[in-house]
């Protein structure tokens, strides 16, 4: 296998420039009238956007025939859910200043905060399993099976951006035209996987 | 290929291992600052807006003590920059920040306004002899959006009666009717389907014809630009800011409740009244409080705005948190 770790660094550092480039707009107050929604949106559609990268690492090795990019879904994973992360900081910190009883109520009344919650929290044992040694202790099997959660929360983040826009949906749903398509590939690649190999793998043969 | 055997290569040819080292250093480092920058280019492509402004005009004797008593603020207004940088006027743009550089080359003259329904008078008004119907005033007022953020806004208008005065009700009049213009060669998002136009609101006629409500031809002491509805915009302060439709084109008097684009869009998110109340959630969010634009946090949402004294008997019997 070809070394990948300079590839690997090099998304590591490319995946933190939107984050540097927003810090810095704000500590510039260059992030408009409404910083903390800028920043909301910004950091939540960045998740989504990371979390459909790692989930594109798959087809795109199988269709380019490189089998060595499966190294960067881990990074581009870890990334979506740090994105998640810093998306609810700004929510938890800059919307509600740390007001758990609103966080409740809107976690409660909200549906759309209700989703959003939930896949962010079904990302956490993903983030926790994403080591090597967590595949060897549960196992290829049980591992991808616990790590197809990363298309509900997927799912779930589409649903949730989709729901809170106002009338203004085109965003949201290139986002779930884009999960559409690596669900159908997935499905095509379990029932029909001739269609996806690039080249037919040897133990079918 | 040719494919030589390492006793064939002469010690002269075979690169210092340092200076392989080095290059490929040097090489890896170009590649990362070029992705870095690469990268940053793609993000600011995302995320910038096109900034510019149309420069308002100075409006000659601006009455900064109106003829009605309008309740104080004591407060500073908004800022400038982001009272025309932070615009919800979708007929340009879903996106706020970027209304500005989107209506940047709107034109408003020359310009008319149709009054006209259940009135005696019906008349095509020139919006520069509309504008002198009554003397421009200066009114400081809240303005709260529905989305949770507020500005304080220094309008320069007139009271709506003033013009309703010309044309005259007839007594089966009871709403008024108003529409924005929409044109697709001027406002690039109206061959988009995410509203209903053009825009139209409506208000009931007491309601229109309170000394509050007015319609703005200017903020700041200096004529709208295109971003906050010029040339005339309704600014109806204890209602959330949609209510208050820009660039209106026409005015129409009428017996029943005109119909109204969010609620059409959103019938349990928007209704026909969408007076400002903290104990109505939208159901999408809670309207207990908001943000300042300016401010880093967040303060109480006030009932009816904080306009309560002057409107509240209005409602008076009405249950207001179904008729919201």
């Amino acid at each position: 296998m070809r070394d990948t770790r300079f590839a690997q660094f090099a998304i590591f550092v490319n995946s933190a420039v939107p984050l540097t480039l927003l810090t810095w707009d704000w500590y510039h107050h260059h992030l408009g009238a409404n910083p903390t929604e800028f920043a909301t949106r910004t950091t939540g559609v960045l998740a989504l956007l990371f979390l459909i990268l790692s989930l594109a690492v798959t087809p795109l090795r199988k269709a380019l025939g490189l089998p060595w990019m499966i190294k960067f879904r881990r990074l581009l994973g870890l990334y979506g859910f740090f994105y998640g992360c810093v998306h609810l900081l700004t929510y938890v910190w800059f919307d509600k200043f740390f007001g758990f009883a609103a966080i409740g109520e809107d976690i409660v009344k909200r549906p759309y905060i209700t989703i959003g919650m939930a896949s962010l929290v079904m990302m956490v044992p993903l983030a926790l399993t994403s080591t090597q040694k967590s595949i060897k202790r549960l196992g290829g099997k049980r591992w991808n099976l616990l790590h197809r959660l990363a298309y509900v929360a997927a799912i779930g983040g589409v649903i949730h951006y989709y729901m809170l826009v106002k009338a203004d949906t085109r965003e949201p749903i290139l986002f779930g035209v884009a999960v559409a398509v690596l669900l159908v590939y997935r499905l095509i690649n379990k029932f029909a996987p001739r269609f996806t190999q690039r080249t037919p793998s040897r133990a079918q043969r | 290929m040719l494919i030589k055997n390492p006793e064939d290569i002469k010690s002269s040819e075979i690169t210092d291992k340092d200076l392989y080292y080095n290059r490929r250093m040097f090489l890896r480092g170009a590649v990362l600052a070029g992705g870095a920058v690469a990268t940053g280019y793609i993000y600011r492509f995302f995320t910038s807006h096109d900034e510019q402004s149309q420069a308002g005009e100075k409006i000659a004797d601006v009455q900064t003590t109106p003829q009605t008593a309008v309740p104080a603020i004591n407060e500073k207004p908004t800022s400038y920059e982001d009272f025309t940088h932070y615009n919800n006027f979708y007929e340009f743009s879903t996106d706020k920040l970027e209304v500005a550089g989107k209506a940047n080359k709107f034109v408003t003259r020359p310009w008319t306004v149709a009054v006209e329904g259940l009135v005696q008078k019906p008349q095509v008004f020139d919006i520069d002899d509309l504008v002198k119907i009554s003397p421009p005033e200066e009114r400081i007022y809240r303005h709260r959006c529905v989305e949770r953020w507020s500005m304080i806004v220094p309008w320069v208008g007139f009271p709506l009666s003033k013009l309703l005065d010309q044309v005259q009700p007839l007594s089966q009049a009871k709403y008024v009717a108003f529409e924005t213009l929409a044109d697709p060669k001027q406002m690039p998002n109206i061959r988009s389907d995410v509203l209903d136009w053009p825009y139209v609101e409506g208000l009931r006629l007491d309601e229109a014809l309170h000394p509050l409500t007015i319609l703005a031809t200017g903020a700041y002491g200096e004529s709208l630009p295109p971003q906050n509805g010029a040339p005339l915009k309704l600014v109806v302060p204890w209602k959330y800011g949609f209510k208050g439709l820009k660039s209106i084109v026409r005015i129409k008097l009428v017996e029943q409740q005109p119909p109204t684009t969010w609620n059409i869009a959103g019938p349990d998110e928007y209704g026909f009244y969408s007076n400002v109340n903290p104990n109505r959630d939208h159901p999408r969010w809670s309207q207990k409080v908001e943000r300042r634009i300016g401010e880093f946090g967040v303060r109480d949402t006030l009932m009816f705005n904080g306009y309560g004294d002057q409107v509240a008997q209005l409602y008076a019997g009405m249950d207001l948190i179904k008729n919201f």
